[in-house]
């Protein structure tokens, strides 16, 4: 099995950073810091925002003049220089993740091979429709190329896409998809993502949905579930941040999700530090406790993931020519998303009770809306984007 | 009033865009969203067929200072462009709101700046004294 796979396979719940440095001893002090943390982690190398779009000519510029880069150019550092970054940190209790966020990962993947690094993850929808202008099909050839030529760990950002005022179907449909596609090229190791939104009975009925179609479509592949902490406006204070964190931590053992990627206190206002983000992963494994409450409620989110992915492999035995092709005809739309391969058509909100919900589904294959709702203004918008951060504020506020 | 949005080059966020969308369509205005990481080629292509009454670009990765007047030199480099208003607004550094920048920003050639604290009721004045402009040019 595959190191990182076989790592996540032995806790409850394994803890994992966002990290990235340009400096090849400070990237090294911030790894062996999350090793030596006081919690089952795993480690992370993030790459900056240069490396992220292929400028690998400005990441060079940028370490020549000491500017500072966002994270760590795994590219420009050649794969001597990343050896040493990870000799004596990196092994089979300690695996790395490189975490990236490219339409066009081959030079990434390229990297880490040489480096002797064999986990990465995300996806050819979701790290092309949210972030870039690159059409959706070159984004599907350089995945499928770089899928080929990869022997490791890869996992689906697909179930975190906007993911903050998405129906939950949606997400999971995307995950799976994206797995499919991994599958269907030929990686034998896979990991699929969602994210924390606006409600924990919601979140964790996604993942029990997630699973069970992981079950059905992976039934060859190793897999495993990973939640990301909510990606949209974090708390601003200290306090509510944490308890953010640790309602992440409890819904990802209630739900069966064997790892989570963390977020910290500084989250609202800056890049965290090493100390900030060892911090959070002690936190989120003391909170991934088993869980006792009540079971998860199936309310619809299986069946309407299902119709999507049902209706997108149908397409075509090919799962990027299917994606494509269901993006084209509007079988797939993800809300609020402007890349021009979506179609824009679909709208989502969030009911009284904090449930994320279809407005319109445009061409979907799910269930229209029985009541129709004022669509979201402007008033509207900030509101909901905001509404996470501001409960667990209020909380704060109400704890004294 | 037609209306182009747009991010800047190196700008990726989303979320502003929306926002901003909705914003001017409720004011009544027909918008054109040009969505994230927008090359300044790009912009100015897409209003040289029909130049808009308002080009606003909105980018809040802290390159805005950087990337703002080279999207604004692409549209001004096209004659049927070069009267057209356009604004700035958003997290334009990355220390916060820097009045001397967004002067620099003004002097550079945009036609105003949107960058602190009370720019989104700004804004919606100068969309409006913008718009009684254009009525009371039409009128005469």
């Amino acid at each position: 099995m595959n190191t990182f796979a076989a790592a996540v396979g032995r806790s409850l719940l394994v803890v994992q950073p966002r990290m990235g440095m340009d400096s090849p001893e400070v990237m090294r002090a911030g790894l062996l810091a999350v090793k030596n943390a006081d919690a089952p982690t795993v480690g992370t190398i993030t790459v900056d925002s240069y490396t992220r779009v292929g400028d690998h000519e400005a990441a060079r510029a940028a370490l020549r003049s000491g500017v500072g880069l966002n994270g760590y150019p795994i590219v420009t550092h050649d794969a001597a220089t990343t050896r040493a970054v990870l000799d004596g940190v990196a092994d089979a209790d300690f695996p790395v993740q490189v975490r990236h966020g490219s339409a066009d990962p081959r030079a990434v993947f390229r990297a880490l091979t040489a480096a002797g690094l064999d986990a990465t993850e995300g996806g050819p929808v979701s790290y092309c429709l949210p972030y870039s202008r690159r059409p959706l099909r070159d984004s599907v050839a350089h995945w499928s190329e770089a899928c080929e030529e990869f022997d490791g760990h890869l996992e689906t950002f697909g179930g975190c896409m906007m993911g903050q005022l998405c129906p939950p179907g949606l997400l999971v449909a995307l995950s799976l998809l994206e797995a499919v596609f991994f599958r269907h090229h030929g990686v034998r190791s896979v990991s699929l993502s969602y994210t924390q939104q606006t409600n924990a009975d919601q979140d964790a009925e996604a993942i029990t949905a997630l699973r069970a179609l992981a079950a059905r479509f992976l039934p060859d592949v190793d897999w495993h579930v990973v939640l990301y902490a909510y990606m949209g406006v974090f708390p601003g204070t200290p306090t509510g941040a944490r308890l953010l964190m640790a309602d992440a931590a409890r819904l990802a053992v209630r739900a069966g999700a064997r790892r989570i990627i963390v977020k910290t206190v500084a989250e609202a206002h800056r890049i965290p530090t090493v100390a900030e983000n060892v911090a959070a992963l002690e936190d989120a494994a003391r909170a991934g406790v088993p869980w006792t409450g009540p079971p998860v409620v199936d309310t619809g989110v299986l069946a309407e993931a299902t119709r999507l992915v049902e209706a997108v492999l149908e397409l075509s035995d090919d799962p990027g020519a299917a994606l494509l092709d269901a993006f084209r005809r509007g079988l797939l739309d993800v809300p609020f998303c402007l890349h021009p391969d979506n179609a824009g058509a679909a709208r989502s909100h969030v009911d009284a009770h904090g449930w994320l919900r279809w407005s319109t589904v445009g061409a979907m294959p799910v269930e229209a809306p029985r009541r129709t709702t004022e669509p979201l203004g402007s008033t509207g918008l900030l509101t909901a984007l905001n509404r996470v951060a501001q409960s667990y504020d209020s909380a704060v506020a109400t704890l004294g | 009033m037609n209306i182009v949005l747009s991010s800047t080059a190196s700008d990726s966020h989303t979320w502003n865009l929306v926002y901003l969308h909705l914003l001017l369509e409720e004011a009544g205005h027909r918008v054109v969203n040009l969505g994230a990481c927008v090359p300044p080629d790009l912009l100015a292509r897409s209003c040289v067929d029909a130049p808009p009454d308002l080009v606003v670009l909105s980018t809040v990765n802290g390159h805005g200072h950087h990337d703002g007047p080279r999207s604004l030199a692409a549209v001004r480099a096209e004659r049927v462009l070069d009267h057209v208003p356009v604004v700035i607004g958003g997290k334009l550094g990355t220390t916060g709101h820097e009045p001397e920048r967004a002067d620099a920003l003004r002097a550079a050639g945009f036609t105003d700046v949107f960058d602190d604290a009370g720019a989104v009721s700004r804004f919606t004045a100068f969309l409006s004294s913008l718009g009684s402009l254009r009525l009371a040019g039409s009128a005469s």
